[in-house]
């Protein structure tokens, strides 16, 4: 019999969806083309230029003021649209990344202590509660209204946002694997509390965590985006989606591609990431199986 | 000849407290394994079995305490010992098969990695030594081609091959005391009969001591050297497999007895005791078999007082007091 292992099957089962498989397809698209960035955006997303300020773009070919090298067009400063949605996109998506895997760790940490041990649980989940009672936008703004207005700050809060659901969830998932026999049956055999939670704990509680921390990226995303947007985000003049909308609000009826281009960018990123965490749920998620 | 004891239960009475009340779940159990000895506790359902393997390898639940008594293991009295260090014992000195092989193993790690963690863990060995150890209790335990059923996991197997598994698993930390839950209860019954022979030749080679719990008297005759009857969390009779066989004196065991079906005679009646398993929130003064037994009203002392263990013939222990007023 051939060795087969979860992930890949996880991953046979996922490409046999359409839907999903089109959303995976267009994230990878995606995070090429902006990883990528300064090969297919080689304008600087930065250059102001006011003599080229507000070019249409490629839908408007007919318009004398396009330009073939701003298929996009250009904002309110003449600067290229296409490269700072790339370049912003960089920023989005780190963040994005960044402060779930921040708060995916914390939360895992928190959620396996809280499951695992009975007397930990009240501490940890009510703490959790006080986290969860803030709006999300709320506590991120409070943050950064402590820390000081930064990338690296917008982060953090977004982090700390997504420590409770993700502690939540996994609490959830560990006191019903703490049920299974298996559990008994290894600390029958002598394995610590420690060797319990880390391993075997854990690896089955790993796709509950894929699944969350897929749906999480979006909501990270969806929120650096409003940080941006609020002015808390990421500070100008460097590209970001919140940001480039937020620029964009005085040229609303000018242009209200500046607005839609960078809209469209987040609303792709955000459902694809949604789609594809909720079909992962379908296929990783024990209790939903067949 | 007087063989080595690996586990010496004394006096141990343990309680569970079920909303905020404490009840009691056993009451004074004595009894010991010694090497290369099979001890079968058999029972119905909900008497204090599968609390006394629990309480022996120190994995009660929240709710569940030890009150009195001692747990020898090797000489050393667990109920003494903290948590941590009743964790080192298990699995070196005392090793566990349970009653679900389905649901006993990890299911997303390979065969090989729960066995190779567990001998690494236990028989400080290296990587490379533990699969090789692995591949050899494998094999002992009676798996055909070992190296493939490595890169298994768990859903790969059958039941039988599970239970093996974790036989393995459980032996491969070299424990003096093997405690079996119901190991076959989910096996059919030509593997049943595998896994019995297999734990039987596994008890001379390892001079280890297995203490079997069941509600299968076929497997009890088959398996047993002493047999330790339990009812609602007491000891009723223990002695010998051939002197509880041949000659129960307690009316529970000789009524348990009854109720296996016996092929060989032509008249196919099986006797039911009468009454219903008390619940353990009940209080029956005297002897806790009383309300379903058939001789209570000849009997004045059974609904007054709890009868004492008497010893009946050498090794041979009945607490019940008609047995012991026919005595005197």
């Amino acid at each position: 019999m051939k060795r087969e292992s979860w992930i890949r099957t996880a991953f046979q089962k996922l490409f046999r969806n359409k839907l999903a498989t089109v959303c995976f397809v267009i994230l990878i698209i995606e995070f090429i083309l902006i990883i990528f960035a300064d090969k297919f955006a080689p304008i600087d997303p930065n250059l102001t230029n006011v003599a080229d300020r507000l070019r249409p773009g490629f839908w408007d070919k007919m318009n004398p003021k396009y330009m073939p090298e701003h298929w996009l067009g250009t904002d309110e400063l003449g600067r290229d649209v296409w490269s700072r949605l790339l370049h912003g996109g960089q920023v989005s998506l780190a963040v994005g990344f960044i402060a779930t895997f921040i708060g995916l760790v914390f939360g895992t940490f928190f959620g396996l202590l809280a499951g695992y041990y009975k007397r930990l649980d009240n501490i940890i989940m009510r703490f959790m509660d006080v986290l969860f009672t803030f709006p999300g936008v709320l506590l991120a703004l409070l943050i950064v209204a402590m820390l000081g207005v930064s990338t690296r700050n917008a982060t953090i809060a977004i982090s700390i946002w997504a420590i409770p659901s993700f502690a939540r969830m996994i609490r959830g998932r560990v006191l019903q694997i703490k049920q299974e026999e298996y559990i008994t049956a290894i600390q029958s055999l002598g394995a610590t509390n420690f060797w319990i939670i880390a391993k075997h704990i854990l690896i089955n509680a790993m796709p509950t965590i894929i699944v969350i921390a897929t749906m999480r990226i979006a909501g990270s995303i969806l929120s650096i985006a409003t940080l941006s947007f609020l002015g808390v985000g990421v500070p100008v003049p460097q590209a970001e989606w919140g940001g480039m909308i937020s620029s964009a609000k005085t040229q609303m009826y000018k242009a209200p591609n500046l607005i839609i281009v960078p809209g469209i960018a987040i609303i792709i990123t955000v459902i694809c990431f949604n789609i594809l965490g909720d079909k992962l749920r379908d296929i990783l998620d024990p209790n939903l199986k067949d | 000849m007087e063989r080595e004891k690996v586990l010496d239960v004394k006096n141990l009475y343990a309680v569970f407290k079920i909303q905020k009340k404490e009840y009691e779940v056993l009451h004074d159990i004595s009894f010991d394994v010694h090497r290369n000895e099979t001890v079968c506790i058999v029972g119905e359902s909900g008497c204090g079995k599968s609390v006394t393997t629990l309480c022996v390898m120190g994995l009660l639940p929240k709710n569940g305490r030890v009150i009195s008594g001692s747990i020898e293991v090797d000489g050393t009295d667990l109920t003494k010992l903290s948590a941590n260090e009743v964790r080192k014992f298990r699995g070196k000195k005392m090793g566990m098969i349970f009653q679900e092989p389905m649901t006993a193993l990890n299911p997303l790690l390979t065969i090989g990695y729960q066995l190779r963690e567990n001998l690494m863990l236990h028989r400080l060995v290296d990587k490379k030594t533990a699969d090789k150890m692995a591949v050899e209790y494998l094999t002992k335990v009676g798996i055909a081609n070992p190296e493939s059923r490595l890169k298994q996991y768990p859903f790969q197997l059958s039941g039988g091959l599970r239970q093996r598994v974790l036989i393995a698993m459980v032996l491969s930390a070299q424990p003096d005391l093997l405690i079996a839950d119901e190991p076959t209860t989910a096996l059919d019954v030509t593997i049943q009969k595998q896994v019995l022979s297999l734990l039987n030749g596994l008890k001379k080679d390892m001079n280890a001591g297995i203490m079997f719990i069941t509600h299968d008297l076929g497997v009890v005759a088959e398996i047993a050297d002493k047999v330790v009857v339990l009812y609602a969390g007491r000891k009723v009779e223990e002695g010998s497999a051939q002197q509880v066989f041949n000659d129960p004196r307690h009316p529970y065991t000789v009524g348990l007895m009854k109720a296996v079906p016996n092929v060989d005679k032509d008249e196919f009646v099986i006797e039911p005791i009468p009454g219903m398993f008390p619940n353990i929130t009940e209080e029956i003064p005297g002897c806790r078999f009383n309300p379903r037994c058939a001789y209570t009203k000849q009997c004045p002392l059974c609904t007054k007082e709890a009868p004492e263990m008497l010893e009946v013939e050498p090794g041979h222990f009945v607490a019940c007091h008609l047995v012991k007023e026919n005595a005197q």
